[in-house]
């Protein structure tokens, strides 16, 4: 612990710089909840800490172009306090309020869950299916990426040593659209998801819908994105024959290891079951919005 | 490494201490200031017995680094009780019993307080999950949640005739 550094530089290019000459053995820190626990543990030994909360913008949404900005560190408490955008993107809300304990929301941040690359992080299904990218900087630039395209593996991120995630962008939400994110866990709260799901869609004026995206946590390495079990729904009014043809597209998609929390058999089926019930959620969800309600 | 000096305010009082950049706030507040209310259960954010006000946030003050503090206004179990007159949350956790060895209680006090603060009429279901990330091995939560509720009635009481 003795050698190790910590700096919380004021701007991007100085965070860039420190990350730089840090080389391999330096560590982004956000709201630090995955990163003081394997500090801790010994499980990691960075020769330095990069704090990314000095930065301006790092804290913080903000509304742009009818999409929103969210601050890399920003915690989730913060982004539950934010009206619109617990209006516009209920199931990314719900699933980065749901990290933790209301301490851990005091400072975990979306771009902490996404890039700590653990398979069963909540916000991050949930992200995927609403369409989130994120704003990657390094020495060579700025590049916008998906969500999807940043873990690679448990604990491995497709990032580079000397990257970060200075932001997470969330697109405008389309007229009538709706998202949710469910996850399983063996008690109400303090726990590690065993299968998450994440579904946002879009519904036409008749309630077809006709664009949906539909992400599984917890049944793969990484989050997954499952094209099929969107495209069973698009063109349905989320009728029982849809719902079932989107449990069997989520049910094909999984891939998870058995493990003390669940067995796969069990996950591949409430990977099934939990698309459905996040999907009918968002659609009453779209529906209402295009009521003019909120759900 | 050599220790940081950092500059913060604990409890409305300028503070300042000497850290090593891998040090908790935890270790900060109980070492080096002598803060010893927030305790350390698990070090590993499961407890919330370490839980500080950061900023106006709950946080667990073991997930914290101790120059992260730089600048930041700090509240601890400490600053709680205004003058010796102990905060009706204090006062309701005696009266309910709500304690038996006491290791939780600086973190579970801290944590009511701060829902309190921001919604004065919580539902007991609002409480339990508030207070989900503080354990007590010995309570069984019970009498906790009756003195958080009963509390809350007093301070609804007390901001009605003021
Ligand atoms: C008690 C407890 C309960 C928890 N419950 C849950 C839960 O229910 N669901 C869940 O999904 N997680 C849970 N977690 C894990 C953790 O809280 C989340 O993963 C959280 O979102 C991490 O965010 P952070 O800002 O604290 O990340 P940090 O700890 O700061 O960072 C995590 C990792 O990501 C890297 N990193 C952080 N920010 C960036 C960035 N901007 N760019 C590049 N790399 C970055 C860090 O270097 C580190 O490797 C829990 C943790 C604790 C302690
Ligand atoms: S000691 Fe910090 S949460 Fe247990
Ligand atoms: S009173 Fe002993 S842990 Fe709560």
């Amino acid at each position: 612990m003795s050698e190790l550094d910590y700096l919380a530089p004021p701007t991007v290019e100085d965070a860039v710089r420190a990350l730089a000459a840090g080389g391999g053995s330096a560590k982004v820190l956000g709201g630090g909840t995955d990163l003081l626990v394997q500090l801790r543990a010994g499980r990691i030994k960075p020769g330095v800490i990069v704090d990314l909360k000095r930065i301006p913008g790092a804290i913080g949404v903000r509304e742009e172009a009818g999409g929103f900005v969210i601050g890399a560190a920003t915690p989730g408490a913060v982004i539950g306090e934010h009206a619109g955008l617990v209006g516009a993107w209920p199931g990314v809300v719900e699933a980065a309020n749901l990290i933790g304990s209301t301490q851990v929301q005091g400072r975990a941040s979306l771009a902490g869950n996404l890039c700590n690359a653990s398979p069963a992080a909540d916000s991050v299904p949930a992200m995927i299916a609403a369409g989130a990218t994120c704003l990657v900087v390094g020495p060579a630039g700025r590049r916008e990426i998906p969500v999807e395209q940043v873990a690679v593996g448990p604990g491995r991120t497709s990032l580079a040593a000397d990257e970060f995630v200075l932001e997470i962008r969330l697109p405008a939400r389309p007229q009538r659209s709706g998202d949710a994110y469910l996850r399983s866990i063996p008690r109400t709260e303090m726990d590690i998801a065993v299968v998450g799901a994440g579904v946002a869609l879009t519904l036409d004026a008749a309630g077809t819908v006709t664009a949906a995206r539909v992400a599984l946590g917890a049944v793969a390495p990484t989050a997954l994105l499952v094209p099929e079990a969107g495209a069973a729904i698009v063109g349905t009014p989320l009728d029982e024959t849809a719902l079932e043809a989107l449990d069997a597209a989520a049910r094909a998609a999984a891939r998870p290891i058995s493990d003390k929390r669940g067995t796969a058999d069990y996950r591949i089926k409430i990977a099934g079951v939990l698309a459905r019930r996040a999907a009918a959620i968002a659609y009453r969800r779209a529906a209402d919005q295009g009521r003019g309600g909120r759900a | 490494m050599s220790k940081r000096h950092i500059s913060t305010t604990v409890n409305g009082d300028a503070a300042e201490f000497l850290a090593e950049p891998g040090a908790t706030l935890l270790d900060a507040l109980r070492d080096e200031l002598r803060l010893t209310g927030a305790k350390e259960g698990c070090g590993s954010g499961d407890c919330g017995a370490c839980s500080v006000m950061v900023d106006g946030r709950l946080v667990c003050a073991c997930l914290m680094l101790a120059p992260e503090a730089e600048g930041r206004r700090i509240e601890t179990i400490e600053g709680m009780a205004q003058g010796g007159r102990l905060h009706p949350l204090q006062q309701k956790f005696l009266e309910h019993a709500a304690l038996q060895c006491g290791f939780c209680t600086p973190g579970l006090l801290v944590a009511a307080k701060a829902l309190l603060d921001q919604n004065p009429d919580p539902s007991e279901t609002e409480v339990r999950y508030w207070l989900a990330g503080n354990l007590c091995r010995c309570t069984g939560y019970d009498k906790v949640i009756r003195a958080v509720m009963d509390a809350a009635a007093d301070l609804r009481q007390v901001r009605r005739a003021s």
